[in-house]
């Protein structure tokens, strides 16, 4: 059966890797294919880029970047960050990308997602979704726009929509856990699970194995993604499989 | 010289990138003659059987894919590519394929319960005695996307399963023919290894 994946995110500025906290106050932190070198050394089950460039959304540099990580990491590679055109995604998928991430775009076209779909199977459709706690509403809100625009519509709503157009995988990023490295939003990502079929992967907060191990185990979340673990300190993929394995978790053997 | 056959349908870049890490020196073959210098073919793939079938005969590359396999040089099918290698694909509006190993192209059952596309990392368990298959651990993870899968017609021909709520034929092979439903080019150390093994077999098997 169909193994639990550990994803590294890799947020991007221009052709630098960096690192954010609760979507701002971003760091430096490498080159991104030397880092995707590395993690695909380590044992990663797959590369999430996001490019996070908030004056420049072009796509040009993002077909730079998924050309020369596919010259050194055989392994899945899913690209985002600013895609609105079919154009531009078909553009990557033949660089090298497998898989397309939007966010925005799932919001204002869905006809998007189901051209993707269509043209290179649902599996190729990550949709990114970005969310807050409100305490004044007591619920979740969504934004888009790397969290700058808020969106009326609600979680379980907005995933049955983009699901029902053609979507593949869910990345279910918490605003406020993000960068905090003080574990996941178990509660948000456990009701994206619970609204749909496809995979959830949960992103946003990870600083520790126990994370982990929780947003799988707690929240039923199919992979789970982070950074800032892997970014700093000597955690990688192969000691966080170590951990999770004595669980009962299922990962792919290198 | 190891040849990617470019009908339009495949990640080709992948496959090449592939192969020019592992230092060999790869060329994308468009059309039939360009088979006859090649000592090893890969058919990628990615897409629906029956257009993908429609391509193959619509830039002429039956008979130099049936010729090449005649003269005993070794083909690798890597998903969809693997599929076309079967008599009959249901896919779209349904296709005749290639007929090189006996066997047919079917949806996964609807009863299974189970996502369609079977897309992620998942086991081959391997048959042990192919030469592609040297310093492979019996039980081997591979990344694989696919919806439909090859039901092989003789047993013999079944190299490797995997189980996605039934076992169903991961690896079919018969003589200088083999076909993984998984993509070696993109399942890391284990793929690569798949893909040497194949640029250094002399098709005996």
């Amino acid at each position: 059966m169909l193994k639990k994946r550990i994803i590294p995110v890799q947020l991007l500025i221009g052709n630098r890797l960096v690192k954010t906290v609760e979507f701002g106050d971003y760091r430096d932190v490498g080159n991104p294919v030397s880092s995707s070198k590395v993690y695909s050394d380590q044992d990663a089950d797959e590369l999430v880029f996001l490019n996070i460039n908030r004056e420049e959304r072009d796509c040009d540099e993002l077909v730079r970047l998924i050309q020369r990580v596919s010259e050194v990491c055989f392994m899945p590679l899913a690209v985002g960050g600013g895609i609105s055109s079919f154009e531009s995604a078909a553009t990557l998928i033949r660089q090298g990308a497998d898989k397309v991430v939007l966010n925005s775009a799932a919001y204002r076209n869905k006809e998007l997602i189901t051209q993707i779909g269509e043209r290179f199977g649902r599996q190729a459709v990550m949709i990114s979704i970005d969310a807050r706690w409100s305490a004044e509403s007591g619920d979740y809100k969504l934004f888009s726009d790397c969290g700058r625009t808020l969106e009326e519509v609600g979680l379980e709503e907005h995933i049955g929509n983009v699901v029902e157009a053609g979507a593949g995988e869910i990345l279910i990023t918490s605003i406020d856990q993000e960068g905090s490295m003080r574990g996941y939003d178990v509660r948000l990502i456990k009701r994206a699970v619970e609204c749909t079929n496809i995979p959830v992967i949960a992103h946003g907060g990870a600083g520790n194995f126990e994370h982990m191990k929780e947003a799988f185990l707690t929240s039923g979340a199919n992979a789970v993604a982070c950074a800032s673990l892997f970014n700093f300190g000597d955690n990688n993929p192969i000691r966080a499989k170590a951990f999770l394995t004595n669980y009962g978790l299922d990962f792919k053997t290198s | 010289m190891i040849a990617i056959l470019d009908y339009g349908f495949g990640n080709v870049k992948s496959v090449w990138n592939a192969l020019d890490a592992l230092g060999e020196d790869p060329y994308l073959a468009a059309e039939g003659k360009e088979l006859d210098q090649a000592t090893h073919l890969i058919i990628p793939g990615v897409g629906s059987y029956d257009v993908a079938m429609a391509e193959l005969q619509a830039r002429d590359l039956f008979e130099p894919v049936a010729c090449y396999v005649r003269s005993g040089r070794p083909l690798l099918g890597i998903c969809l590519g693997m599929q076309l290698l079967g008599d009959y694909g249901e896919e779209g509006k349904g296709a005749r394929g290639l007929g090189l190993i006996p066997g047919q192209i079917l949806s996964f059952p609807d009863s299974s319960g189970l996502d369609v596309p079977h897309a992620g990392w998942n086991t081959a368990r391997l048959r042990s005695g192919h030469p592609v298959f040297s310093g492979l651990p019996e039980h081997s993870d591979f990344y694989f996307v696919h919806s439909y899968r090859f039901v092989c017609a003789e047993p013999e021909h079944v190299w490797g399963t995997t189980d996605y709520g039934e076992d169903f034929c991961s690896v079919v092979g018969s003589q200088n023919v083999l076909g993984v439903q998984f993509h070696p080019e993109k399942s890391q150390k284990k793929g690569l290894r798949l893909l040497e093994n194949f640029c250094e077999w002399d098709g005996k098997c």
